[in-house]
């Protein structure tokens, strides 16, 4: 049973509860792959998205969920520029949720921004990304992905390649696949990497060749240019050079291993076309386990008697 | 606290057996053979008993029908008022219910509340010909005007009671028992 | 009021007369006028019974934000004094980060006026090294000196220049001014919220290496040599830090430093759940550096225990973690706090606290206090180690309610505060 009133993060799930939601996410992927798309579960429900980072991805899943659920969802995005002087974000959540709304997304880019909005609000908070801490629905559909591919993710060997220090999606997919059991190893640049990342149980590599050498998995993260700028890396070409995923490299994973990357792609940066082209890739897979994921989410957070009925 | 007291055995697995077997043939013979015809069990009991019914269908006619498995959480009337959010599993109904006559499957009509989630259900898979209901109790009280074409035993209960349809490939044994609850 | 109070059969602990034991103090006035083991109580006297109570030299936090002029919405002198007295302090420097900034001789003598009118305790501003605190252009000390300052920081902002350091460690020398560094590379410590750690990583908060202090640690020292001038490092909170004090105290150097009662009972541990209240700067740091900060007190090598009173509204902290000014209150805490962690724990004896909480602070400022001698004025502090309370900042004097500390049981708290021998705080209220 899912009883926690939010979903912020997986460091904070068991993996029994994890292994729930992605059961859950069967079915719902499912509904997708119908004509008819729609079910009436979350009739009379309401979502919000609420943005404070700019991403079309995310939130078009998500409303795509409410959407196949039947749940009504109003998107409000606030700009960065405004966050200084505008309302406060416990303001604005509170607002959200005297309009009656049941569920809130938030994504922001600063971390623990869906805590504060948790403490303050009675209506269900979904982490839709919040700065460096945290993507669980990413981290969900990165281990539904490869459970459904794979089977059992205690088995796997799974590499991370990339910008680990600003990756919350790396961290999602840490903690999931550390609570069942899966080898996780990490791969970027030293300047990418935090030390500490050792203690959340990764092994630590510089060589990418080394890193994906028999995996079942290669899941690689996006790099940004600003990176270039705080003199984190020298230039998007080099790391290219040392870091992005061609084919050869590829070809080091097992024969079947899944190319994986969260969207959206630098092409020719941290993934070749070649790569993201061949047989392996599931990048497009991801995108519709996405929304099943999400669909699960909302279920279980929605579904039953909410703490928001309960309490009013 | 709540206790259950089991009553009586209604039907043992010979009873069980029967009540297929003619369930079967009324099928076939209401519409007309099995052309066209698929069986779609509800999750979990109805599952095993559309099985059931589309083995003695080409045992009889040596046709063999399409069985599709329904889950119908998604589509409960009771969602916002339970507690706990009940486990969703999947549909599959891998075949095409568009122009079919499908014959609904579960193991006992109640109120007509899941048969209603059922019937909608189906019908966003697709626009049936016609959809058609076998059960193997009907208890009564019904909340919904629902009727089954094809009932196994009809048991008049009270709502104390409790029916409990149990079969070998769920349970490990086969009987259909009334339990009573007692406070 | 009484002329004449008599403090009866507490354990007074004054460590610069080498005393630690029960004895009476008579107060006439304004000063101490007998310590003794015996003083009979006559008619004209108010008598305090302190059995069981310790008696100390007035506590003096010199690192403390009063926020006035300019931020009163964060605090004000009124306000900030009370919090003090309620804390058991009879004197506080003020740090210089006001709007305007007390870079000026008007805004010193503000700040000097404003605490004869409003304040229940006794208020020591210190000014700014350089002009508004900007690290360019040294500010006009002997003008500040001449106004009545103290010391010299620019703290929030560290003196990055280290040119402008070493000149302002000159200059001040000429006026007996102690220079109080914030020690901060701001290149290193660039939009981090948070000790740089494995809570930081785990959290995905930007964070503050050790090594952002540590440098500027190591610079002070390296200048403080170099101009044989005092240096004094506020809020120190790492283990490198603490080791290059040690170091250059050993070599004789004129360095001094402090550590705040959150440096000593936190770690970064603490920042989980994402509390505001838990951001400060320097940040709370890791086990190892709270043991470092603890090994420091004990042996010596941290001379100071201050507060950094940080006081912030509500609504300002009520925000994203990253979006939090930093800083915590922390007046009204620190004695049970110094009990609680380290005189229970045998980090430090009472005499120990005394001095870090007392003598120290008045020798590093040069100002009066730290001493329960006959003659000297009549600021002291009674506190009874056995008392128990729940933390809550809804009773807080001060209009921050910024703590971590929010809903702890600590023991051992101030019952009585005595400025100039007037009772300002009895039992955790202030008497007006």
């Amino acid at each position: 049973m899912y009883q926690r009133k939010d979903l912020l993060g997986l460091k904070e799930l068991t993996a029994d509860e994890i292994s729930l939601i992605l059961d859950t996410a069967v079915p719902m992927k499912e509904i997708i792959q119908r004509d008819i798309k729609k079910v009436p579960t979350l009739r009379g429900k309401s979502m919000v998205t609420l943005f404070y980072e700019p991403s079309t991805r995310t939130k078009t899943s998500f409303e795509m969920a409410g959407k196949y659920l039947s749940a009504d969802t109003s998107s409000l995005t606030v700009s960065a520029s405004s966050v200084v002087k505008g309302e406060s974000l416990i303001d604005t959540g509170r607002t959200i949720e005297v309009m009656g709304t049941n569920v809130i997304v938030i994504r922001h880019q600063a971390a623990g921004a869906p805590h504060l909005l948790a403490k303050n609000v009675k209506a269900r908070v979904i982490n839709a990304g919040d700065g460096m801490h945290e993507h669980p629905t990413q981290g969900l559909l990165d281990l539904f992905t490869m459970r459904e591919k794979k089977g059992d993710l205690g088995n796997l060997t799974v590499a991370i390649l990339g910008d680990i220090m600003h990756s919350r999606v790396a961290r999602s997919n840490i903690w999931g696949l550390t609570k069942f059991g899966a080898k996780v190893h990490v791969v970027g640049p030293s300047t990418l990497i935090p030390k500490e990342i050792k203690q959340m149980g990764v092994k630590v590599f510089h060589s990418v060749e080394e890193a994906v050498k028999n995996v079942d998995v290669i899941n690689v993260l996006r790099v940004q240019r600003e990176r270039q700028k705080k003199g984190l890396i020298p230039s998007l070409k080099e790391y290219a050079k040392v870091f992005g995923l061609d084919k050869k490299r590829a070809s080091l994973a097992k024969p079947d291993a899944l190319i994986m990357h969260p969207g959206p792609m630098n092409r020719g940066v941290e993934i070749m076309p070649d790569v993201y082209e061949c047989e392996q890739s599931v990048v497009d897979e991801q995108v519709t386990n996405g929304v099943a994921v999400r669909m699960a989410v909302l279920y279980l957070l929605m579904g039953g008697k909410g703490v928001y009925e309960a309490t009013n | 606290m709540k206790n259950l007291v089991a009553k009586a055995t209604i039907m043992d697995e010979e009873k069980i057996r029967r009540a297929l077997v003619r369930i079967a043939h009324e099928i076939v013979e209401k519409n007309k053979g099995t052309d066209n015809l698929a069986l779609i069990g509800i999750r979990r009991r109805g599952v095993p008993l559309a099985e059931r019914l589309a083995r003695i269908i080409k045992e009889i006619e040596g046709a063999t029908l399409p069985v599709g498995i329904l889950d119908i959480t998604l589509y409960r009337d009771d969602l916002t008022t339970l507690a706990q959010q009940p486990e969703v599993h999947k549909t599959e109904v891998n075949f095409s219910v568009i122009n079919k006559t499908i014959v609904l499957v579960d193991d006992v009509l109640y109120t007509g509340r899941t048969v209603r989630a059922a019937l909608d259900a189906i019908i966003d898979l697709g626009r049936p010909k016609s959809i058609q209901l076998a059960i193997l109790v009907d208890r009564g009280h019904r909340e919904l005007p629902i009727r089954a074409d094809y009932v196994g035993k009809n048991v008049p209960t009270s709502k104390r009671e409790i029916i409990e349809v149990r079969l070998k490939e769920i349970d490990g044994k086969e009987e259909v028992v009334i339990l009573e609850t007692t406070e | 009021m009484y002329m004449k109070q008599l403090i009866k059969g507490g354990r007074v602990i004054d460590p610069l007369n080498g005393i630690d034991g029960v004895k009476d103090i008579l107060i006439e006035g304004k000063v101490i006028s007998q310590v003794a083991d015996q003083i009979a109580v006559t008619d004209q006297v108010n008598v305090i019974n302190a059995e069981g109570k310790i008696i100390t030299p007035g506590l003096i936090d010199m690192h403390v934000h009063l926020r006035e002029p300019g931020l009163e919405y964060k605090e004000t002198i009124y306000s900030g004094t009370r919090a003090a007295a309620a804390g058991g302090f009879t004197a506080v420097a003020s740090m210089p980060n006001t709007r305007p900034v007390a870079d000026n001789k008007a805004v010193v003598r503000f700040i000097i006026e404003q605490a004869a009118r409003d304040g229940a305790v006794k208020v020591y501003p210190i000014g700014s090294i350089t002009k508004g605190s900007q690290g360019e252009e040294l500010a006009e000390i002997a003008d500040l000196k001449e106004a009545g300052v103290v010391a010299l920081s620019d703290d929030g902002n560290p003196v990055v220049n280290s040119e402008i350091m070493r000149r302002a460690l000159e200059y001040a020398q000429m006026f007996n001014l102690t220079v109080i560094d914030h020690c901060e590379d701001p290149n290193l410590s660039a939009e981090g919220f948070m000790h740089e750690g494995y809570i930081s990583t785990l959290l995905g908060l930007r964070g503050i290496p050790a090594a952002a202090e540590e440098v500027m640690v190591a610079r002070d020292i390296i200048l403080a040599e170099l101009t044989e001038s005092p240096v004094h490092i506020a809020h120190i909170s790492t283990v490198g830090a603490v080791n290059m004090v040690r170091e250059a105290k050993k070599r004789g150097l004129p360095v001094t430093a402090e550590a705040t009662p959150h440096h000593f009972t936190l770690t970064d541990e603490a920042v989980i759940g994402y509390d505001t209240a838990t951001k400060v700067s320097p940040p709370l740091r890791s086990e190892a550096d709270k043991e470092a900060v603890l090994q420091g007190l004990k042996d010596g090598t941290i001379d100071v225990i201050a507060t950094d009173h940080a006081p912030h509204a509500r609504e300002e902290k009520e925000v994203e973690y990253a979006y939090a000014p930093n800083g915590m209150v922390g007046l009204e805490t620190v004695v049970p706090l110094v009990v609680s962690q380290l005189i229970s724990k045998g980090v430090l004896s009472w005499t120990d606290a005394v001095v870090k909480l007392s003598v120290n602070p008045a020798k590093i400022l040069n100002i009066p206090g730290g001493t329960l001698s006959v003659g000297a004025a009549a600021d002291l502090t009674i506190i009874d180690p056995e008392k128990e309370a729940v933390v809550d900042p809804k009773k807080f004097y001060s209009l921050g309610r910024n703590t971590p500390f929010k809903g702890w049981k600590l023991r051992g708290w101030p019952i009585y505060t005595i400025v100039n021998g007037q009772i300002v705080m009895k039992d955790g209220k202030i008497i007006e």
